[in-house]
């Protein structure tokens, strides 16, 4: 593969456009309700109509709008339909030659739409993710040939540097520094890794990227792995999300074939390949050491760091762990500037952030902001509020690592120092909204029933901590709990938080504490009082 | 190996390069406790019962995987370290079935030493009194999972020093547990070799010896008859 033959595979396609497009979602969402008969009917009336010549039916990643799927929207009119059925393709057939259509339909201009800005998903729900070329037809791998024939990898890593980009997985490491860390590591063997392990509840943002533009993400770790000095990547997705697997495996399979991975990548000395490993259904191999003892073939349990994978990971080899989200801004970064990049979102949190918005909110689905969007705009404008006219009770982010963040503060713009301030996370983007019907108690008991679920066991605070603040929460919700219940409580919160050995212990009290701040009078309403007085604290004389 | 100056509890210390904060502690006198680290075998920093303050880290450091550096602060005992560990041992306390009185550890037992040692005189959490299994199977050992606090001594031990491979865990959090091979009775083991390592590792009455149990230390009272006849009746058989 060269410039030459990348251009000619993009105009190639581009000419054999048709006039019209209809896009079809095939992404998990929209399939699992039925969208794989409306693309069939669709094709079928589309012969029928004699209009193959005219138009496209295109099988593409996820439209966002999750809640109205399965979803068909209609290239250049930019007609959404919604909640289509198998029946509704003739009607829509019959539509684009200008009849009347009285089909359910989204507004492309409501702010759900307006208010987002695409670079992860750009490609999003546009193209066909089964294809490469529809992929270099977007200008994809443009940015892996600039980088290989034009830029040393330490250019390359100043680039991300200067672009600010922080990892997307939740904690906002600063990307450049962990890529500049793995380059100046000793060693002849480097790795890189993606973690696809997404397993925060409420959290398919990793999944639709992966289903809707598998080859983003390769390029981005191609990129990567020339700017660290590795030959071979792997893919560390979890078994729950086989669309996903499938796609991978098929972009992998092509992007070999046209030499876009494999040896002498583009005609240069760089060599890069990559292996997906299927995660067996542990949520704690989404934490880097857990992850890569799985990749081993080992148990699944972290180790303390240090050393941290930039010195020793695989195998003790030098490793680059970045998130999906993370690789997927990569080749845009390199394709239009590292300014351009600083200029989105704001002075510490740069670029966009992509959302799984879920829960009690009108339009569930996939948003993509720049940061620092203020909470209410993405809650109340874009998700249109709690359905049926309910108040916004408390937005949750950042998973079973995050907190609950009050109404009051739905003015706080997304970024990863504020949601910190309010002891909460950025998280990996799983956004649950609750109406008031939710009771916060039974929120932070949910959570901490995953972790305890979830723990690895590993690790006494964690492993026996959870039980034990899973039981005073069943407790106190039994209206069974004393204050001096809720004392212990809090005290193992703190415990577990400062004595566990990886993320998910130290994180797994952050539902609590969070409730705790925000609705401490929701657990006090449920205390009953003391039926014996406190012992004395020191024996009388 | 170049050798590095730090402090440990305002004690001035030196020890090589490389050496963990446990190493260097321990080879000053001080001691520092630890229930999942055991000598010969490498340290996981399971336990958590090590962790010290490091001055200028925010974060609690398990002593056993910390590695010391130059001009380094440690502080070893606090009111907040002593309270963590103490609430670390209660959790153990209340997980599985650690009473002592009727345990085969009993008077050699590291938990019951750490709690003794850190004033753990009582555990404030509900037990869970979980029903576990014990291992029999083997010829010469049981396992009773009862008293199992997951410290995975038997396991690095088995592979890393007998190299038999034999012990692992399985099952995640709480419900987490040492199998022998692919989860078979111990006794069926193809791959153990008998060492008793893993016995000698246990820092509970986990793992035992056959016969040590108070339930098999049955009184041979024929032993008597067969004196006292021998003594009366000239009869040395039986």
């Amino acid at each position: 593969m060269t410039l030459n033959d990348l251009q000619q595979t993009k105009d190639a396609e581009l000419a054999a456009r048709k006039r019209i497009v209809l896009r079809c979602c095939l992404a998990a969402s929209c399939s699992s309700s039925g969208s794989k008969g409306v693309k069939e009917r669709l094709e079928k009336a589309v012969s029928e109509a004699g209009l193959q010549g005219e138009v496209e039916v295109r099988g593409v990643g996820c439209m966002k709008l999750c809640c109205e799927g399965p979803l068909v929207a209609a290239d250049p009119a930019n007609t959404l339909y919604v909640k289509v059925t198998p029946d509704n393709a003739a009607a829509i057939i019959a539509a684009l030659r200008g009849g009347k259509c009285t089909l359910p339909q989204a507004d492309p201009g409501s702010p759900f739409f307006a208010l987002q800005e695409a670079i992860v998903l750009a490609n999003c729900g546009v193209i066909d993710p089964e294809r490469i070329e529809a992929y270099i037809a977007a200008d994809g791998y443009l940015a892996l040939h600039e980088v290989l024939a034009e830029m040393a990898p330490k250019e390359v890593v100043d680039a991300i540097v200067k672009s600010g980009l922080r990892g997307r997985g939740g904690a906002g490491f600063p990307t450049g520094l962990k890529w500049g860390t793995v380059a100046k590591s000793p060693g002849a063997k480097k790795y890189i890794i993606c973690n696809a392990d997404e397993g925060d509840p409420g959290a398919f943002m990793d999944r639709s990227v992966l289903e809707s533009d598998p080859h983003l993400v390769l390029e981005g770790m191609a990129i990567a792995a020339y700017a660290v000095g590795a030959d071979q990547g792997f893919i560390y997705v979890r078994a729950e999300y086989p669309l996903a697997i499938s796609r991978l495996q098929n972009a992998i399979r092509q992007a070999k074939r046209v030499g876009l991975l494999g040896s002498g990548i583009f005609e240069s000395p760089f060599n890069f390949n990559v292996d997906i490993r299927i995660g067996a259904g542990a949520f704690v191999c989404g934490e880097e050491t857990a992850l890569m003892a799985s990749v081993e073939g080992k148990r699944g349990t972290p180790r303390p760091r240090p050393p941290f994978p930039a010195e020793r990971g695989l195998w003790d080899c030098p490793t680059l762990i970045n998130n999906v989200e993370t690789f997927a801004n990569v080749a845009p970064i390199l394709r239009r500037g590292a300014d351009w990049f600083a200029g989105i979102g704001t002075e510490k949190s740069k670029g966009t952030k992509v959302f799984a918005l879920a829960g009690k909110i009108r339009n569930t689905g996939l948003i993509e902001v720049p940061m620092g969007t203020p909470l209410r705009r993405i809650v109340e404008q874009m998700g249109g509020g709690a359905p049926a006219g309910g108040a916004i009770k408390a937005v949750q982010t950042g998973g079973p690592s995050g907190g609950c963040i009050p109404a009051p503060h739905l003015d706080t713009p997304v970024d990863y120092e504020s949601l910190t301030k309010l002891g909460s996370i950025m998280g990996s983007g799983g956004m649950i909204v609750m109406d008031e019907t939710t009771r916060m108690v039974d929120v932070a008991r949910f959570f901490m029933e995953f972790c305890m679920d979830e723990s690895c066991g590993k690790c006494i605070p964690c492993r026996a901590g959870t039980v034990q603040m899973h039981q005073l929460l069943e407790k106190i919700l039994a209206r069974r709990a004393t204050a001096r219940d809720l004392a212990k409580l809090e005290e193992l919160c703190d415990m577990v938080r400062n004595t566990s050995l990886c993320g998910l212990g130290q994180t797994a009290p952050n539902p609590v504490l969070s409730t705790l701040r925000f609705f401490r009078n929701e657990y006090e309403e449920l205390l009953q009082p003391e039926l014996h007085a406190a012992p004395p604290l020191t024996a009388k004389a | 190996m170049a050798a590095k100056t730090l402090i440990i509890d305002g004690k001035q210390v030196s020890a090589e390069n490389h050496t963990t904060i446990l190493q260097a502690a321990t080879d000053n006198g001080i001691a520092i406790p630890t229930l999942c680290h055991l000598e010969g075998v490498y340290d996981v920093g399971a336990c958590r019962l090590c962790i010290v303050e490091v001055k200028g880290t925010a974060k609690l450091l398990p002593a056993c995987t910390t590695r010391i550096y130059e001009g380094m602060e440690v502080t070893t005992d606090s009111e907040r370290l002593r309270k963590y560990r103490r609430m670390t041992l209660e959790l153990l306390f209340a997980e599985r079935n650690h009473i002592c009185a009727v345990c085969v550890a009993n008077g050699h037992c590291e938990l019951q030493a750490l709690a003794y040692g850190l004033g753990m005189d009582h555990v404030r959490y509900d037990y869970c009194n979980p029903a576990w299994a014990v291992d029999a199977s083997h010829r010469f050992m049981g396992m009773d999972h009862n008293r199992c606090i997951l410290c995975t001594r038997c396991v690095r031990v088995c592979w890393h020093i007998e190299g038999a491979g034999t012990k692992n865990v399985a099952g995640r959090g709480t419900k987490s547990r040492i199998i022998s091979d692919l989860n078979e009775p111990w006794g069926d083991s193809t791959t153990c070799t008998s060492c008793g390592k893993c016995v000698l590792a246990c820092p509970t009455g986990a793992l035992f010896h056959k016969g040590d149990t108070a339930g098999e230390s049955v009184r041979d009272r024929s032993k008597l008859g067969f004196i006292v006849n021998a003594r009366e009746k000239q009869q040395w058989t039986v």
